[in-house]
């Protein structure tokens, strides 16, 4: 068993100022990035934020592990008044994740980047970065519903200049990243107006005193469509079926670096809030939230996970593929929340986490790839795993976690969803996850036919094996699918914490 | 009429918002959806503000109930109102969603920022800012997908 414990060391001065730094060096680390005068001193800043971002995460979880709730107050104003960071067992889980796969993302970059975006732009990609990263940290980390919405838009403003930055390689960047633009704005504002109604009933924007004045609110019209607004503000921004159109477009023109980036993180820090406001915020039990979990987050994640399976299935580009794979697993993810059980929210943050390290791995690899092929179709990658064979058993490694095969984290995960489903009684959700999940194999299987047994189109340029810059980050991230398939201890110790304290049942 | 009157803010804030998203989702021109998605975002700065007033409330900087002013604008509140809630001297309006706002707008500029720079790149990529061609243009870079080493 890895104890997290043994993994940090730092004088305690600093750790008590880890919720902070986690979210403010990678946001000095952008404007430094955007003035470096080269675009490999700018790669160095992004990786140095990076990781010191990954440390002070890791800072942070040891702290919840040992405590509980870390409670951090910002300038000194006390938690109902002032902007607090509050992070649960849950916000540091996810936070760990989006950290580890930000800094691995940026070692990845060095490499990347000069295949992939024009060469005057390094730096300010590098910067867009970090703001990506310091925001998504922010949203995980914060503790105040409005300050939430700002972190939300200081990732996705970073985001949409990212995407676009794939024009260089394909044009189609361009006008992916205007959509998301158009669709991530109107989903932020429709939260913000949520928050709104929320603070006209309860008078107060901090999540837990929110909380604690809702209790007796739950029948409160505007409650309600405050409710319903911030569902589906955060449903835009989290791919949720059918509001997830955005989505393919940006993964599968953007550069491999922010494909990945936003697969492992992105969604997954809105699906973190979605969680952070349906079971803690809002009262458990009521036949209001009842009524929404069973009758629209179900049949919706159902829908998704099966329509967006078959999608996949049907699509030629193989990073379109992926995406569409990328909205099904949301399905997935939001079905372990309609289960509503604390089984079902545990079951859920474990799948997050397994479906982002997949997900960066497999996207990862293609980045890899595309470094000497730039390939885009599926039969374009046909043969690859001889001439690179480390970068497609990487994309292998990935691709067996997605499918849920024995020994990887996505077996583990799967595993407990449809765990929790059978004691919840819930037998749709299973039938909607097994047929799913055979439309699954499916596809991976066509991705990896034509990777190891096809033989390469004569005439097509030959793929090299990705450079060690890549090869590394990759391996380690394919490693980690691999390690918390045998050994998932340590997100298996947050996730049930997180699920145990918003269900107030002892572990 | 009554009702009219004292949700008048609201109605204006619905009919801002579902202006501003049928502009969004029903024009093809890059530039129109901008301009549906300002508006879309001015309607929620509308909705705070009205969330925020409260009647005969005055900016929200201390003032000295019997200085001049202070008994000035005491005087204007309406009797039935001071009468109901128990009021004693000056009322203020809620300072803090005027603060919030403040903020989603500066967020709101920078999005739109963002949003015409990407519209001026994709008029540079396809010589047009109008969705259905750009689509048909893409569709194009879609079947020569080819591979650049």
């Amino acid at each position: 068993m890895i104890l997290l414990e043994t993994l940090y060391v730092a004088p305690p001065s600093l750790t008590a100022q880890a919720p902070v730094l986690a979210i403010i060096v990678p946001l000095v680390g952008a404007c430094a990035a955007a003035l470096a005068p080269s675009g490999r001193t700018g790669w160095m800043i992004s990786v140095v934020a990076a990781m010191f971002g990954a440390w002070m995460s890791l800072a942070v979880a040891c702290e919840v592990m040992r405590h509980g709730v870390v409670d951090y107050v910002l300038g000194g104003f006390d938690a109902p008044l002032g902007i607090a960071l509050r992070i649960d067992a849950m916000g540091a889980l996810i936070g760990l994740l989006i950290n580890t796969v930000a800094t691995l993302a940026a070692i990845f970059s060095g490499h990347s980047l000069v295949a992939e975006v024009r060469a005057e732009k390094h730096t300010l990609f590098q910067a867009g970065f970090l703001l990506c990263q310091a925001g998504l940290a922010g949203i995980v980390y914060t503790g105040d519903a409005f300050n939430a919405f700002v972190f939300l838009e200081i990732s996705a403003i970073g985001t949409y200049a990212l995407i676009a930055a794939g024009e260089r390689r394909d044009r189609r960047a361009l006008p992916a990243a205007f959509n998301y633009l158009i669709l991530g704005t109107v989903g932020a504002t429709l939260y913000v107006i949520g928050v709104g109604f929320l603070y006209a009933a309860t008078g107060t924007l901090n999540m837990a005193d929110m909380a604690a004045r809702l209790t007796t609110l739950d029948q409160n019209a505007s409650v309600q469509a405050g409710f319903a607004f911030i569902m589906v503000g955060l449903g835009i921004k989290a791919a949720m079926f059918p509001l997830h159109v955005w989505l393919p477009g940006a993964y599968a023109h953007g550069p491999s670096l922010i494909s990945l980036f936003l697969a492992a993180t992105g969604t997954k820090a809105a699906i973190y809030l979605m969680a952070r406001f349906l079971f803690e915020v809002f009262p458990d039990g009521t036949a209001f939230g009842e009524a929404f979990l069973a009758w629209v987050l179900a049949p919706l994640a159902a829908a998704g996970a099966i329509i967006c399976s078959l999608q996949a299935l049907f699509e030629r580009e193989l990073r379109r593929m992926i995406a569409f794979s990328s909205v099904a697993q949301v399905g997935f993810i939001l079905l372990g929340f309609a289960l509503g059980s604390a089984q079902g929210l545990s079951a859920s943050l474990f799948y997050i986490v397994a479906h982002g390290l997949m997900k960066a791995t497999m996207f990862m690899a293609l980045g890899g790839l595309a470094i000497s092929i730039g390939a885009r179709r599926l039969d374009d990658f046909a043969g690859v795993a001889r001439e690179a064979p480390w970068t497609a058993i990487a994309f292998a490694v990935g691709a067996a976690s997605l499918v849920g095969t024995p020994l990887t984290m996505g077996f583990l995960g799967k595993w407990q969803l449809i765990e929790a489903a059978f004691v919840a009684g819930q037998y749709g959700i299973i039938a909607a996850m097994a047929i799913a999940s055979v439309l699954t194999v499916i596809y991976v299987g066509r991705m990896l036919e034509a990777m190891f047994f096809r033989e390469p189109a004569p005439g097509a340029p030959r793929a090299k094996e990705a450079p060690v810059g890549v090869l590394v980050p990759l391996l380690l991230l394919a490693g980690l699918s691999i390690w918390f398939g045998i050994d998932a201890s340590l997100p298996d110790r947050l996730a049930d914490a997180a699920a145990a304290r918003l269900f107030e049942v002892l572990p | 009429m009554t009702w009219l009157a004292s949700h008048f803010n609201y109605v204006i804030v619905v009919a801002l918002m579902m202006a501003g998203l049928f502009i969004i989702f029903s024009t093809g021109n890059l530039i129109k959806r901008m301009i549906g998605l300002a508006l879309f975002q001015s309607s929620t700065g509308l909705f705070y503000i009205s969330l925020s007033k409260v009647s005969g409330g005055t900016a929200a900087i201390t003032l000295d109930a019997n200085s001049v002013d202070g008994k000035e604008l005491a005087a204007q509140l309406d009797p039935a109102y001071v009468q109901q809630f128990g009021v004693d001297g000056v009322v203020y309006s809620n300072p803090l969603p005027h603060v919030l706002i403040l903020t989603a707008i500066v967020v709101g500029v920078a999005t739109l920022a963002v949003g015409l720079a990407i519209a001026v790149r994709v008029r540079e990529a396809y010589g047009t800012v109008e969705a259905d061609e750009i689509e048909a243009l893409s569709r194009v870079t879609a079947e020569q997908a080819e591979p650049r080493a």
